[in-house]
């Protein structure tokens, strides 16, 4: 029942939320702040106790290393139910996604200044419904979250963004529902499928992982998975709806957009798009690879070009999730592991460059790089931080993304060692960019002086706290190691013993 | 004593961290006490440690700190620990000692400017990055060290920002190692991959078991390692770097870019050595590679003219020589130098910087001049300083270092004579152009005004840097000289005996002794010529240009790498892939006009097209 008191109390916070704004303009930012900490509560003891007992004993996905079920009717004519497990692998995303939430609720405390109301509302809307993408297991349910992440996302985007946000908005809508839609086919004719061979119609998680579709109807099924996360990922060719979007959202969207959804893609491909269609996944992992190595290379390159500053952090998150591509579509365990981590390095990084870039917007009205330089003189607290956010970004071991990319590289080096040789060259430009960024925002001398003031105690706080998490993610991650290991144990062994044997694709 | 190692690292990070954190609010003087206490405490303990070791080294002379698991999975554990045997016990001591001194001298030099916390920040962080790297046990460790020293580089040679050129240099440096620490981090995937650990003892004991002797593998990884090690030590081809780097205040360039950092390679090899036997090619390489940077550094040196290239330069011929002793197994022979050069470059680097804030940084050889008399404590440091780095015999530290390797290198099998001639060509030229430097800095005409005075934080590193140039050379002696082997005793145990020197001739010594003589009375010929002087005045020749361009390989690289890549930067900037998008919507939207044309609303047209199309239909169904 906890699992669905995390999807109800969002939801019922924002609708709260909502009309709050008429009593006081503050009130429906303690009411996202309260419901953000009260699911922290939620969630947060459920990983104790159990978390050591399944690390001894990585068991298939059937057999329960689930740390929180809950089961419950929806339309039981199509098979469809509320099953909702929660696992290593989507604990530590959905802390993610609270903690995340807590700070983009900070960061629109004077950015947001009109309807706030129904800003937190569709906040904790987009944050429920990502909490739902990693909870549900049943694939109509999923697909049903799918959508009510987007749907306040574009809200936020469309009302509270910058100059061309309209455009923005639509680019992203469509984008991402067009691949949404696919996914939905893929999602139905995989059901279909499944009842036709077993004349039960059901859109269970783990009723239909028995099902391993293969040959082209389980290609085309995989596409459908396959080309609905790569859109999100976001991946080459596939990617340019994000810096347009990242550039136009107010910096709360860019946060929950870099740091929490495009995580669902990832996610996605892990949970979904491997273990369901094994066979097929391996036929696709060179594509996959491919993509992924040129998303590292175009993103890098594109960052370095860009005048823009959001649209540089934008470009580089590419080339970060071309790193999680390569890692998955690598079967190898400790690439999973990095790629979880990469994912979670890259929320809180990249989500505190887009903090930076906000703050720095918020103060000059600009993000031209072409204006900025010289920062460091006037706004000294705010360029340290930016420049070690850059720095974190860019790979620097010990902190927090060099042990997501090293593991990762270490996983598709088993696999392939020349991707792994090209992807690791793909960490050349990745440094190209983020030191002109230094360079052309806080380095140099200021043409005019500014007067603005630098980051206030609250931002400071927020920008400390997210260095720590990048400090001790880099030096000790092996709790998060420790909590994600069941769930990758159980859900590449099958991928492992499906990949092999050719009988099963005899039946 | 030695489980105090872990404070070794800890106390100058803890002062990076305070320093960091809340240097804006501290007073210069308490930023000042906390930047230089912090690696005085380090120095300390390292000290002990040391003097404990000698009393009594622990059991096979190893000293392993686990301090906790980075990360286990199945086919990798990461530990962080601290491994210390003589050789990085004489890192340590180096780095802790030089840094002090260093981080005292910095108190008086960088005072008065803006980011004086932020300068003694970055300064701590990178001897706390620099003690990771030679203490690690881990290659994966020792690889978060390497690049946060690469990192605090950066910070450092662009620290005064303002300046367009800084940043450029800065970047510059992190780049060029960046390249070389893909290489570097391809070799450590192949290292994990092939041998299932990155701890350092178990993974060389596992590769002498599994690989044979000059097999791919060993050979392989080897050589990409050697590239990282290249790429940092500033050696050919990678060797662009560090001119530019000098950017930085001239303390982070002693202590960075000459005694510490830069000999990160050098030590990569001698802690891998294990490695590097089992791939005789890359060793090879390794002395050749050598020979080509000792020549090139210092034949640029010759034509410099700003003080700090030319120790830049020297930098570069002098960690050439290391790999020298390298690439002929002279392990030992290569950490005396480390240890020699690491005294006297740090010593000529702050002669120059405690020259430079007396002229108002000036730092153009040809506009000083005459500071013999204005400047006495920098004449004598920088005189004693130059006789190491010329390596003029007995009395200087250099000397010592440098014929032990150029004896190492004469038996070697093979090309020994041939590197052996090419050394001592380099030392003739190094001689020369350290001579050219001191005799147009101190003697002759005065062309710049000294102002100021300098204080005991610059006079007392220096004093204690002077001193140690001349007499740390004593510690290990040629046999006519009393013999002492106080380095090789105490390198014995990991590094083995050097090779046996009973058949050097007299003959390979008396040469390494006379040419840097030699080079002297050439550059105090030539000084008293004025052909130095007149040559600076000249429009330089073509080949003069070349030289002072370090041999043109910026512009190679320039043509090479940065123009394709900048390219590719423009034709890609506005993302083509995004311009399909676009141009879907603009056809749809084109087709939305084209076909909103024909719906006008009048009755007439539509009821036409309602007639040929049932026209049509009617004819494809009777003739079809």
């Amino acid at each position: 029942m906890i699992l669905a008191w995390l999807l109800i109390i969002p939801l019922l916070g924002g609708l709260l939320a909502w009309p709050a704004d008429r009593i006081a303009p503050m009130l429906p930012r303690a009411i996202s702040l309260a419901t953000l900490l009260l699911e922290l509560a939620l969630i947060l003891p459920l990983v104790h106790g159990s978390g050591t007992a399944i690390l001894s004993t990585p068991s298939p996905i059937q057999s329960g290393h689930w740390l929180a079920t809950f089961d419950a009717r929806w339309i039981p004519t199509f098979g469809i139910g509320i099953r909702l497990d929660l696992d290593g692998l989507s604990w530590l995303l959905i802390v993610l996604t609270i903690l995340i939430g807590l700070f983009a609720v900070i960061v629109s405390w004077r950015e947001i200044d009109h309807g706030t109301g129904f800003f937190h509302a569709n906040l904790l809307w987009s944050l429920a419904g990502s909490i739902g993408v990693f909870l549900a297991l049943d694939l109509f349910l999923f697909f049903f979250f799918w959508e009510v992440m987007l749907v306040p996302m574009y809200f936020i985007i469309a009302i509270w963004g910058h100059e061309h946000r309209r455009r923005a908005a639509i680019k992203f809508f469509l984008f991402t529902q067009g691949s949404g839609l696919l996914m939905l086919l893929s999602i139905l004719a995989l059901a279909f499928r499944h009842q036709q061979q077993t004349g039960v119609l059901t859109f269970d998680y783990v009723a239909l992982l028995a099902s391993q579709p293969t040959g082209r109807l389980g290609m085309l099924i995989m596409l459908g998975f396959f080309i609905a996360f790569l859109v999100k990922l976001p991946s080459f060719p596939v990617h340019s709806w994000l810096p347009d979007t990242h550039t136009q959202a107010p910096t709360a969207g860019s946060v929950i957009l870099a740091s929490i959804l495009l995580k669902t893609a990832g996610y996605g491909l892990m949970r979904f798009a491997v273990p369901l269609f094994v066979t097929v996944a391996h036929h696709i992992a060179p594509l996959a690879m491919a993509l992924g190595t040129i998303s590292i290379f175009y993103g890098a390159i594109l960052a370095y070009g860009q005048s823009d500053l959001k649209k540089l952090v934008a470009y580089s998150s590419i080339g970060h999730m071309g790193f999680v591509l390569i890692g998955i579509y690598s079967f190898n365990a400790i690439a999973w592991q990095g790629a979880v981590i990469l994912m979670i390095a890259h929320g809180v990084s990249t989500g505190a460059l887009f903090i930076t870039v906000g703050s720095i917007q918020h103060r000059l009205h600009t993000r031209d790089l072409t204006r900025m330089g010289g920062l460091w003189t006037d706004l000294p607290r705010l360029s340290s931080f930016g420049t070690f956010f850059v720095i974190a970004s860019m790979g620097l071991p010990g902190l927090a993304n060099f042990v997501g990319e090293f593991l990762i590289l270490r996983g598709v080096y088993a696999a392939s060692p020349a991707i792994a040789v090209l992807a690791a060259i793909g960490l050349i430009p990745a440094a190209l960019y983020s030191l002109i960024a230094i360079q052309r925002a806080f380095h140099g001398g200021a043409s005019a002086a500014r007067h603005t003031h630098d980051l206030s105690a609250r931002e400071t706080a927020l920008m400390l706290a997210l260095g720590t998490a990048v400090i001790w993610l880099g030096v000790d991650p092996q709790p998060v190691l420790k909590i994600a290991a069941p769930s990758i144990a159980a859900l590449l062994p099958i991928t492992h013993a499906a990949a092999i044997p050719a009988t099963r694709r005899g039946t | 004593m030695n489980h105090l190692l872990w404070l070794v690292p800890a106390s100058p990070l803890l002062g990076a961290v305070i320093l960091g954190l809340c240097g804006t609010m501290l007073p210069a003087r308490a930023t000042a006490l906390i930047g230089t206490a912090s690696v005085g405490i380090a120095a300390l303990i390292a000290i002990l440690i040391g003097l404990h070791w000698y009393a009594a080294a622990p059991p096979s002379h190893i000293f392993i700190q686990h301090l906790w698991t980075w990360l286990t999975l199945p086919g990798l554990t990461v530990d962080i620990g601290l491994y210390l045997d003589p050789v990085s016990l004489l890192m340590m001591l180096v780095i802790t000692i030089i840094g002090t001194l260093i981080h005292l001298f910095s108190t008086a030099y960088m005072a008065g400017e803006d980011g004086y916390s932020r300068y003694f920040a970055y300064l701590n962080l990178f001897v706390a990055a620099m003690l990771l790297l030679i203490l690690a046990s881990d290659l994966l460790v020792l690889f978060v060290g390497w690049e946060g020293v690469g990192v605090c580089s950066y910070l450092l040679v662009g620290f005064w920002f303002q300046d367009a050129a800084n940043g450029y240099a800065a970047r510059k440096s992190f780049i060029v190692t960046r390249i070389a620490d893909i290489a570097m981090l391809a070799g450590i995937l192949l290292l994990a991959v092939k041998l299932g650990t990155l701890a350092i003892q178990p993974m060389l004991a596992r590769a002498t078991e599994l690989w044979p002797h000059g097999g791919t593998w060993p050979t392989l990884a080897a050589g990409l390692l050697l590239i990282g090690g290249l790429g940092k030590s500033a050696q050919f081809p990678f060797q662009t770097w560090l001119p530019d780097a000098m950017a930085g205040p001239t303390p982070v360039s002693a202590l960075i870019h000459a005694a510490t950092m830069v000999t990160a390679g050098v030590y990569l090899v001698v802690r891998l050595h294990v490695l590097y036997l089992l791939a005789p090619d890359v060793l090879l390489t390794i002395s050749i590679g050598a020979g080509i940077t000792i020549l090139l550094a210092a034949l640029a040196a010759l034509v410099q003219s700003d003080i700090k290239r030319v120790l830049a330069y020297s930098t570069i011929s002098q960690i050439g020589y290391m790999f020298l002793a390298l690439g002929v197994g002279a392990w030992s022979a290569a950490m005396f130098h480390f240890l020699t050069h690491a005294v006297f470059k740090a010593l000529l680097f702050l002669s120059a910087g405690a020259i430079a804030m007396r002229l108002d940084h000036e730092q153009d050889i040809f506009k000083m001049g005459g500071l013999r008399t204005s400047l006495p404590l920098a004449f004598w440091s920088f005189l004693i300083g130059a006789a190491s780095l010329a390596a003029v015999p007995i009395v200087s530290a250099g000397s010592f270092s440098k014929e032990m390797i150029l004896g190492a290198v004469w038996f070697a099998p093979g090309i020994g004579p041939g590197l052996w001639a090419a050394g001592l060509l380099g030392a003739l030229i190094t001689a020369t152009y350290s001579f050219r430097v001191v005799f147009l800095v101190f003697f002759g005409p005065t062309h710049t005004p000294v102002t100021g005075r300098s204080g005991a934080p610059i006079a007392v590193p220096l004093v204690l840097l002077a001193a140690g140039s001349l007499l740390i050379g004593w510690l290990e002696t040629p046999s006519f000289l009393g013999g002492d082997r106080l380095v090789m005793t105490l390198l014995h145990p990991v590094l083995g005996s050097p090779a046996s020197r009973s058949a050097l001739t007299i003959l390979i010594e008396a040469a390494g002794f006379i040419v840097p003589l030699l080079g002297i009375a050439i550059a105090y010929t030539l000084y008293r010529s004025g052909h130095w002087q007149r040559a600076a005045a000249a429009q330089p020749g073509a080949l003069r240009r070349l030289l002072r361009s370090g041999f043109g390989f910026d512009a190679l690289y320039e043509i090479l790498l940065v123009r394709p890549f900048m390219a590719l930067v423009g034709a890609l900037r506005h993302d083509p892939v995004d311009h399909v998008v676009t141009l879907i919507s603009a056809t749809t939207l084109q087709l939305h006009q084209t076909l909103r044309r024909s719906q006008i609303g009048q009755l007439r047209r539509y009821a036409a097209w309602l007639m040929a199309g049932s026209i049509a239909t009617i004819a494809l169904l009777v003739f079809a």
